[in-house]
């Protein structure tokens, strides 16, 4: 077991999503066009983008579950400044850097106050979805990429074939890439989850570096906030309940550990997909949304007992 | 309970920890155990008590040998171990605690607990404790907690109970009481196997000692027909020749000086000075508080008054970060904790302390850590297949050597070593001391904790001993001995 756990760890996550493939293409050669896998990425982005900034806050071994509120404040406040009249380019840029703030606000309660990630991202999850309520009074904003060009381009955009929101999801994981791989600060995010103690008695800055994991984190979950608010013209007050755990599990089945320190950004990457691919390709074999959710939950499971078995 | 252990031998591996060991404990006696740090104490009560089992060797228990392979067996013989770090679970009751796992039920199969309550309190009244046995362990001290593990063991009837350092975190009206439970006990026919590493405790409380050094028997005495220096000179008993190999230099200009330093119940008014090409031991028992003060030096943790001064300035070490920037390095003394990032590889561990310098244009250079990596793989004569292979797999002595290089890359000026050979074999021990000595040729200036006497003698230049949180004594190591190192550790000396 032990072998096929090793092997597993390398190969694993490629070898499951090209199975899958295989098995939706053979009940179905429709979903194996060019349209439906453009397709298939641009409905990915939003899951996988916040899956990159849970990356990082896993390594660390915390978590984030409030990436779905602050997508949904995120949307909200974007709806509002464009609705008022300000121009989009400002809004979108605007909105970043209140994603970032926001997840700035966690980094700070988890590395300064010294909270534990679960809990104090649960008290920040209930309060940003209650300040999106109170902003919005519980009432979409509507019509918004009516004339807002830019905002309109994050859902309809192409450069050359490829969908604007894949474009940037494949742009943000190459930059995450290099900065978790090849910078020091990535170093650090590896060290800070291997062994926390270690790393301080190294020098490594952990208050910063836990800090900036979850202002990353904050960041994604608006820069996918911007491209759903794009998709649906407009900004629901509900947006991105439950999305939290759509990117734990993107996260886990890329074969991160959850207990910090081991994992790759691209292996989420690959989780993603996979569930993008589960929920693309049931719809088109044609299996029902109850069916959908428990095999879903099984390949979750799947993927956690076979990340057991090779670090046993 | 008269209790002998004959001939007992264990190996790990190839490392031979014990070798025709004994000890003879009689009715009715508070027997202690005495050695140095890896003597093979705590092997020895490990395997009386079932935790290890034996290669070769006899227990033999009221005149009648026993074979003792679980703990259940030791317990059913009426053996108790009641270990240093006390097994307790703060966030339950006394009663809870006494009865874990041994729970009495009703004839309903649910808990009993006014039975056990009752038995608790008769248990814990023959100590002399009146104490309600529904309080929460956390919310007594650690004396009284000491008292209850006491109380647990005479649950079961013990006959025989081994106690690991009863006394290292007690404040001396505690260790009054826990004294006078354990002479009670005696006399109405308990034995004690007593491990401590304070002299004075031994001659007020016990009645035979019997001495382990290096995995051997060294012998056994009647306290009363013994004194300390007999002990001393049994316990560290070694020929110095080439083990420690020491060059003479002569040291710079002061580069550290602490003045004052205190920390609340950790230590208290520490002052000394280090020079550039110096060796500065620390020596003293477990729990002195020296580890804590380097701690405080490094910035690791913060302390209360005092203050430090590098170079003649006053310096303000808020945590290791600023510590590696004025050119400290630390090696920790739990390595697996502190010191390495178990599931890294070699050469992530080495890079770790110094990775902004191996950097161009934000991008760590890989190609650059590996050529460091493997000059210092080289240099320390580190044995690793390659530098990609996970520290994990790596010997003691070998893991050791890597958080030292990782701390070497950093060209420190000030270096501690906490405990640097603990765990370490005799090979990869002069191979360090021959690390320590090079340092010292460049002109670093070095503190090296040691709990081993022969090591602290062979290699530093000076050695501050302390004892209960305080810097006793500062010698030169000319006018040193072991016999007066010991003397100050355990609060002795004038």
């Amino acid at each position: 077991m032990r072998k096929i756990g090793d092997l597993y760890k390398k190969y694993g996550t490629v070898v499951s999503l090209m199975i899958l493939v295989a098995i939706v293409t053979i009940l179905n050669p429709r979903f194996f066009t060019m349209y439906n896998i453009l397709n298939i990425f641009k409905q990915v982005s939003i899951n996988g983008l916040i899956a990159f900034g849970m990356t990082f806050v896993i390594l660390t071994g915390g978590i984030d579950l409030s990436v779905g509120a602050t997508l949904g404040l995120s949307g909200v406040i974007l709806g509002w400044m464009i609705s008022t009249g300000t121009p989009d380019y400002i809004a979108i840029g605007v909105t970043l850097v209140f994603g970032a703030v926001l997840g700035g606000m966690n980094g700070v309660l988890v590395s300064k106050v010294k909270l534990q990630p679960f809990i104090a991202t649960l008290a920040t999850m209930t309060m940003f979805r209650g300040i999106t309520m109170i902003v919005s009074d519980g009432i979409p904003f509507m019509g918004l990429t009516k004339n807002a060009p830019m905002l309109d381009y994050f859902s309809q955009g192409k450069f050359l074939t490829v969908p604007f929101p894949m474009l940037v999801f494949i742009i943000v994981l190459a930059i995450l890439f290099v900065i978790l791989h090849n910078t020091v600060f990535g170093r650090g995010v590896y060290a800070v989850g291997g062994n926390e103690e270690a790393a301080r008695l190294s020098s490594i800055p952990i208050t910063k570096i836990k800090t900036l994991v979850y202002t990353i984190s904050g960041l994604m979950s608006a820069l996918a906030g911007i491209i759903l608010t794009s998709r649906l013209s407009s900004s629901q007050p509900t947006a991105g309940m439950g999305f939290e755990l759509d990117a734990i599990a993107a996260v886990v089945i890329g074969g991160t550990s959850l207990s910090g320190g081991k994992g790759r950004i691209f292996g989420t990457f690959l989780g993603a997909l996979i569930i993008g691919v589960l929920n693309n390709g049931l719809n088109i074999i044609g299996i029902s949304a109850f069916y959908q959710q428990f095999i879903k939950g099984l390949v979750i499971l799947f993927a956690v007992i076979l990340d057991r078995k090779s670090n046993a | 309970m008269e209790l002998i252990m004959k001939d007992i031998s264990k190996s790990f591996g190839d490392v031979k920890v014990l070798e025709n060991v004994g000890v003879h404990v009689k009715d009715k006696q508070i027997h202690a155990l005495m050695g140095e740090n890896g003597a093979g104490k705590s092997t020895m009560m490990k395997i009386l008590t079932g935790v290890y089992k034996k290669d070769a060797g006899k227990v033999i228990i009221n005149g009648k040998e026993q074979e003792i392979n679980t703990i259940r067996d030791s317990e059913n013989l009426k053996l108790a171990f009641i270990h240093q770090e006390l097994n307790v679970l703060r966030e339950m009751s006394i009663v809870d605690n006494m009865f874990l796992g041994k729970e009495l039920k009703n004839k309903f199969g649910l808990l009993d607990k006014s039975t056990m309550i009752k038995r608790a309190k008769e248990k814990l009244q023959l100590l002399g404790l009146d104490i309600n046995p529904n309080v929460f362990m956390k919310d007594i001290s650690l004396g009284y907690r000491q008292l209850v593990e006491i109380a647990k063991a005479l649950l079961l009837e013990a006959e025989l109970i081994i106690m690991d350092e009863p006394t290292a975190a007690l404040t001396d009206k505690e260790i009054e009481l826990l004294f006078k439970v354990i002479r009670n006990l005696r006399d109405q026919g308990v034995s004690f196997i007593y491990i401590s590493h304070k002299m004075e405790e031994i001659f007020e409380l016990c009645d035979e000692i019997t001495i382990l050094r290096d995995g051997k028997y060294i012998g056994s005495k009647k306290i009363k027909e013994t004194n300390f220096d007999e002990i001393v000179s049994m316990m560290v008993g070694y020929d110095m020749d080439e083990r420690f190999p020491k060059i003479e230099i002569t040291p710079g200009e002061v580069v550290l000086s602490v003045k004052g330093l205190t920390k609340k119940r950790k230590f208290e008014d520490i002052n000394f000075d280090l020079r550039s090409g110096e060796v500065l031991g620390f020596s003293g028992l477990m729990g002195a508080g020296r580890t804590d003060v380097m701690h405080a030096i490094f910035g690791s943790v913060k302390y209360d008054t005092g203050s430090i001064y590098l170079n003649g300035k006053k310096v303000n070490i808020s945590s290791p970060i600023v510590a590696k920037k004025l050119g400290f390095g630390f090696i920790t003394e739990d390595r697996k904790n502190e010191g390495l990032i178990l599931d890294f590889a070699v050469n992530s561990n080495v890079a770790l302390p110094d990775l902004p310098n191996f950097t161009d244009k934000g991008i760590v250079n890989d190609s650059k850590i590996s050529k460091t990596v493997d000059e210092f793989i080289k240099k320390l004569n580190i044995r690793t297949p390659n530098q990609h292979i996970e520290i994990k797999n790596l010997s003691g002595g070998n893991q050791q050597k890597v958080v030292i290089a990782k701390w070497l890359v950093t060209k420190p000026k000030i270096l501690i070593l906490d405990e640097p050979t603990r765990g370490v074999d005799v090979g990869a021990k002069k191979e360090i001391y021959e690390i320590i000595n090079e340092l010292k040729k460049q002109g670093v200036a070095i503190i090296v904790v040691s709990s081993e006497l022969p090591e602290v003698l062979g290699i530093c230049d000076r050695v501050a001993v302390m004892h209960m949180k305080k810097i006793k004594k500062i010698f030169d190591i000319k006018d040193a001995t072991q016999e007066k190192i010991m003397e100050y550790a355990t609060g002795g000396g004038k």
